[in-house]
């Protein structure tokens, strides 16, 4: 997180174009010597995209990219159009993320205020935050626990708050990063369905190969290159012979 | 673990600007020095439950358990009073102590952090003129809140893991087998919390405002 002086303008005038969707030229990260990710090149224009791997693979540092909390060490990444480089304050308010560990992602104590979050440093009036931050709640269940502390939700419910801490800010895209890997079988499933009702453009990293069905397209990561790309099926049975072979 | 205090309610008191508790909080501390007599700090005493149970309609259990927190502090006052002094005195300390912590109890359980914090930041605003941004400071405080809990919870786990291999769960060894394992999982934390921050915008710049408690009563 870096701090900026108050008075700094924010990124305002920067244009996307959602048509263009995801492009990754040529991408490549390392972590000191460690290389993580190399010679990603793709364009994702599609709605439902999933990406899996196995633990290490780098999966977690492509989506990453997306949304710029990790900028690549070689090639570009563009998000509608958007560097993630050098506009990444208006690729953050287009892209949502969702993290592993919602523990990670709660940063008020009670739940209301935690949804409100975003809208605060977007600037949102008092009232307009008040009503979307209501809103999102009922929609998802938690309008019961707009008062309650956020570390007495079950895991399942502070998923739900933290999905809904990113739906409220209402961006053009959200990408998950292994979303349901510390919920148990009904919470994950009932994750699933958010996902699959989300009128927003979705990119979902994870092991759970079922929650990949009906996507359009799935990206098999491994050793940091995309090694399979294709509809679902396809590549979760080259996914799965990948493995077997390890 | 309950830090975040708040009771919803639809009450006088829960309507009051945050601030005006908070100084009210602090002008009973000062009238209650300033009056050290046994009566006054029963007055107080039943004007604060009065207030916290009457006009604010708190549960009792949540005065109570502030109440049995203190209340091995409140004895040890008594019985040190009474033998180097005398008991009313041990009394009156006593009560004082009892009335404070009840009248905290009522202020925080009437008020939503959110607006503490606000007042926390007016507070700060003068300090803008030397760089510090008074968000910035209630952020740290919002989110010192939050994460008590979360740690508390993980060093509850670490100790677990370490019993279920047979690891103590007591004494100077069973300390520093469970700090130097929370110390790491907190570091890794920090950075999965800041990535968080900066993916929800904490790094974008809004304009001048002030803070408000989202409710669902009063969109």
């Amino acid at each position: 997180m870096r701090f900026r002086r108050p008075g700094a303008v924010a990124a305002g005038a920067d244009v996307a174009e959602p048509g263009r969707g995801l492009e990754l030229h040529e991408v490549g990260h390392r972590y000191g010597d460690r290389v993580v990710l190399e010679g990603i090149d793709l364009t994702v224009t599609e709605r439902r995209v999933g990406v899996v791997g196995a633990n290490g693979s780098g999966k977690s540092t492509f989506a990453r990219l997306l949304n710029g909390l990790v900028l690549p060490s070689a090639g570009r990444v563009l998000v509608d159009g958007l560097d993630t480089r050098t506009q990444v304050r208006a690729v953050r308010r287009r892209v949502g993320f969702v993290f592993q560990d919602p523990d990670a992602q709660i940063v008020h104590p009670t739940v209301a205020e935690d949804v409100a979050y975003g809208l605060e440093n977007q600037g949102v009036p008092p009232e307009e935050r008040a009503v979307r931050v209501a809103e999102v709640l009922a929609r998802h269940g938690l309008a019961g626990h707009a008062d309650h502390p956020a570390h007495l939700l079950s895991g399942g419910q502070k998923q739900l708050l933290a999905i809904a801490g990113v739906l409220v800010m209402q961006p053009a895209r959200i990408v998950f990063d292994e979303p349901t890997t510390l919920l148990d079988l009904v919470n994950a499933r009932r994750i699933a369905e958010l996902i699959a009702g989300l009128e927003q453009a979705v990119v979902v990293v994870t092991h759970q190969l079922d929650l990949l069905d009906g996507f359009d397209r799935v990206l098999v990561v491994d050793r940091g290159r995309v090694v399979e790309d294709a509809d679902p099926r396809a590549a979760v049975a080259a996914y799965r012979t990948l493995m077997a072979d390890r | 673990m309950t830090l975040a205090l708040y009771v919803p309610r639809s009450s006088v008191v829960h309507r009051l600007p945050a601030g005006v508790k908070l100084l009210g909080l602090g002008v009973l501390a000062v009238a209650l020095f300033a009056l050290p007599t046994l009566t006054a700090a029963g007055a107080a005493l039943a004007g604060v439950l009065a207030v916290g149970l009457l006009v604010a309609r708190l549960p009792v259990a949540v005065l109570a358990r502030q109440a049995r927190a203190v209340r091995w502090w409140l004895l040890a006052l008594l019985v040190v009073h009474a033998l180097t002094t005398d008991v009313r005195t041990g009394a009156h300390v006593a009560l004082r102590l009892l009335t404070l912590v009840l009248a905290a109890a009522v202020v925080t359980a009437t008020t939503r952090v959110a607006a503490m914090v606000a007042v926390v930041e007016r507070l700060c605003a003068p300090l803008r003129l030397v760089g510090v941004r008074p968000a910035r400071v209630g952020l740290a405080i919002t989110m010192a809140l939050r994460f008590i809990p979360v740690l508390v919870e993980r060093a509850d786990r670490i100790r677990a893991a370490q019993a279920a291999r047979g690891g103590s769960t007591r004494g100077l060894r069973a300390l520093r087998t469970t700090v130097a394992p929370l110390l790491v999982q907190v570091l890794q934390m920090a950075h999965d919390v800041s990535e968080a921050l900066d993916a929800r915008g904490a790094d974008d710049v809004p304009p001048p405002r002030r803070r408000h408690s989202p409710t669902l009563e009063t969109p």
